[in-house]
């Protein structure tokens, strides 16, 4: 794994993990504009997607720079097949109900504002100026997500039966986004990229606290389900990537 | 359009003698360009129609998103998709604005819910229509928000103030909609060849369904001259659709797109292009539940509303159990 890594392409491989986990989750999120429970809630979570493809263009932009081998941001999102995607596992699971939905956001913006928060110092300083746009952005995601379960969990007999079941359920995605072993140590030496202790500590802390309000119970087990980040991915991209690249593929080279 | 037929209670319009003096008032403050206000005195079938013609127009933003959001997971470029999620939210927003403003008048969203839900109130007709290629969402864009704002702009001066400033907020937006559809069309018309037979076919299935947007003909239209005596509709449903054809016939030649009407033609005399009327028994069976998708929409609705129950149910009991804490605290 680790020996793989030249500078540029331990920096490429990071900035492909920030960008799809932003696109696959958009993409999820999008499917319920329309459908969702809640006018409110239809129009808050058409937003957060939208917010999500805005920063996939800006890490994809970069992520195409880095390479320099001329891809554009949307060449990366249609064009690559799902052993090349870098996003969480977590991201891609398919909706089911809107409670395992807010779950999936929650525990992810538990780390995305750390992390965000973090590369707001990178030493690169591209990074650092998506960072600082984004963090504005997940600063409400997080703050919404967390009110959803904390008033969902603490809710009725069965809004409290979902948030858990969905909890129990996405928990053993979570450690996949902890570890930072995959990163090539350099970025984290030169200070490119925040030490994934200091990111888990703070999602630790945040989830604890909000799971608690919410009278969820974490759950015990310690089992991790991994592969997103090296491209080994479970069924559900594929069909993601299917309906997302469509157009691109079935017309290649046709401008929209 | 958005409200095509509203049905008027009673019979025409009653004359000034018939009048009684609050309803003579009421009529006077109309004709005088005043607004009414949600707690002022109006008649009864002033209210009962205006609750009708705006909750059909909160239907439609709603079920509008429909025929759209189809295409957002496969929409073609990443900048394709923000604009395309961003009118789709704006339509959401605007469904937002008019319920809230059709609940001035005294019925609840969950009421309009219950109606829209139950088959028992309308919306337009054009979203029962499928979209079936990425042209569709920008003849969507071009067509149905154009048709839209045709019909709009004019409601900014309706007599009802949060209908009127409603439709203030709706029209600042609707432009946008109509501009990025037209930029899709532009970018197929001009395309491949494949993406060109995708632009005419998409003009081709919607152009019919768009005219029947403003409504039957002012001939059939029995319920139009009450309500503009109210100022609740300011132009017939004919003069709409003229507007319509004349400013969307030079946009169709300048994509280099047909009009598929073989009889269409400049009216010299009249200023105005002749043009073959839809097909009125089409209309009346798509408002009646029999058109490609209305099945499938109303079902989209009735689950979402359903199967969000629990989410509904659990906030209202979270904020209950905080109302007993505070009072335990005071
Ligand atoms: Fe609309
Ligand atoms: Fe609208
Ligand atoms: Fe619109």
């Amino acid at each position: 794994m680790v020996s793989k890594h030249t500078a540029s392409s331990g920096l490429f491989e990071f900035l492909l993990q920030m960008g799809d986990n932003c696109l696959v989750l958009a993409h999820r999120n999008s499917q319920w504009c329309g459908h969702g429970p809640a006018l409110e809630e239809d129009i808050a979570i058409s937003n957060i997607s939208l917010d999500l493809i805005g920063q996939t263009q800006l890490w994809l932009e970069l992520a195409g720079e880095v390479e320099g081998a001329g891809r554009s941001a949307d060449d990366l999102a249609y064009l690559r097949d799902a052993f090349d995607f870098r996003n969480l596992l977590l991201l891609e699971r398919p909706n089911e109900d809107f409670g395992l939905t807010l779950m999936r956001q929650f525990l992810f913006d538990a780390w995305h504002l750390p992390m965000l928060k973090g590369l707001t110092q990178s030493s690169n300083k591209r990074i650092a100026e998506i960072a600082e746009k984004s963090v504005k952005e997940v600063t409400y995601h997080l703050e919404r997500s967390t009110d959803l379960i904390i008033r969902l969990g603490d809710g009725s007999a069965e809004s409290h039966r979902r948030m858990q079941s969905s909890l129990d359920e996405l928990w053993s995605y979570t450690g996949e986004m902890l570890e930072s072993d995959d990163l090539d140590p350099a970025l984290i030496s030169e200070c490119v990229v925040p030490a994934g202790d200091k990111v888990a500590e703070a999602w630790r802390q945040h989830v604890t606290a909000a799971l608690k309000l919410a009278t969820l119970i974490k759950p015990e087990s310690d089992f991790v389900r991994r592969g997103g980040k090296n491209g080994i991915h479970s069924e559900h991209l594929g069909f993601v990537l299917a309906e997302m690249q469509f157009l691109q593929r079935a017309y290649p080279g046709a401008v929209w | 359009m958005y409200a095509q037929i509203v049905k008027t209670d009673g019979t025409g319009v009653k004359s000034r003698e018939d009048m009684t003096p609050e309803e003579s008032a009421f009529q006077q403050r109309i004709d005088a360009d005043q607004k009414i206000e949600p707690k002022e005195w109006m008649p009864e079938g002033y209210r009962k129609n205006l609750i009708r013609q705006i909750s059909q127009h909160a239907h439609s933003e709603l079920v509008g998103q429909l025929p759209e959001s189809n295409w957002i997971t496969r929409a073609p470029t990443l900048e394709r998709k923000a604009i395309l999620l961003a009118k789709v939210q704006d339509e959401a927003g605007h469904g937002l604005y008019l319920y809230c403003a059709a609940e001035t008048l005294g019925i609840s969203r969950d009421e309009m819910f219950e109606q829209l839900h139950s088959g028992k109130a309308k919306y337009s007709s054009i979203f029962n229509y499928p979209t079936l290629t990425w042209a569709d969402i920008g003849a969507v864009g071009w067509l149905v928000d154009g048709a839209a704002i045709m019909n709009q702009v004019p409601l900014q001066r309706t007599s009802y103030g949060p209908y009127a400033r409603a439709m203030v907020r709706i029209c600042k937006e609707e432009s946008f909609h109509q501009r990025q559809g037209f930029d899709i069309m532009m970018k197929m018309a001009s395309g491949s060849d494949a993406q060109k037979r995708m632009a005419q076919d998409a003009f081709d299935r919607f152009w019919y369904p768009s005219l029947m947007m403003f409504g039957p003909s002012d001939k059939d239209s029995v319920h139009s001259a009450q309500s503009m005596a109210w100022r609740i509709k300011i132009n017939t449903n004919d003069e709409l659709r003229q507007k319509f054809v004349d400013q969307t016939v030079p946009q169709a030649k300048y994509l280099g797109l047909t009009v598929p009407d073989e009889n269409l033609i400049w009216n010299e005399e009249k200023g105005g292009h002749d043009f073959t009327e839809p097909d009125w028994d089409e209309f009346y069976a798509v408002l009646g539940g029999n058109g490609p998708c209305n099945k499938e929409r109303l079902q989209a609705r009735v689950t979402a509303w359903n199967e969000g129950e629990w989410f509904r149910d659990g906030l209202l009991a979270n904020a209950a159990k905080k109302c007993t804490a505070g009072e335990v605290a005071a």
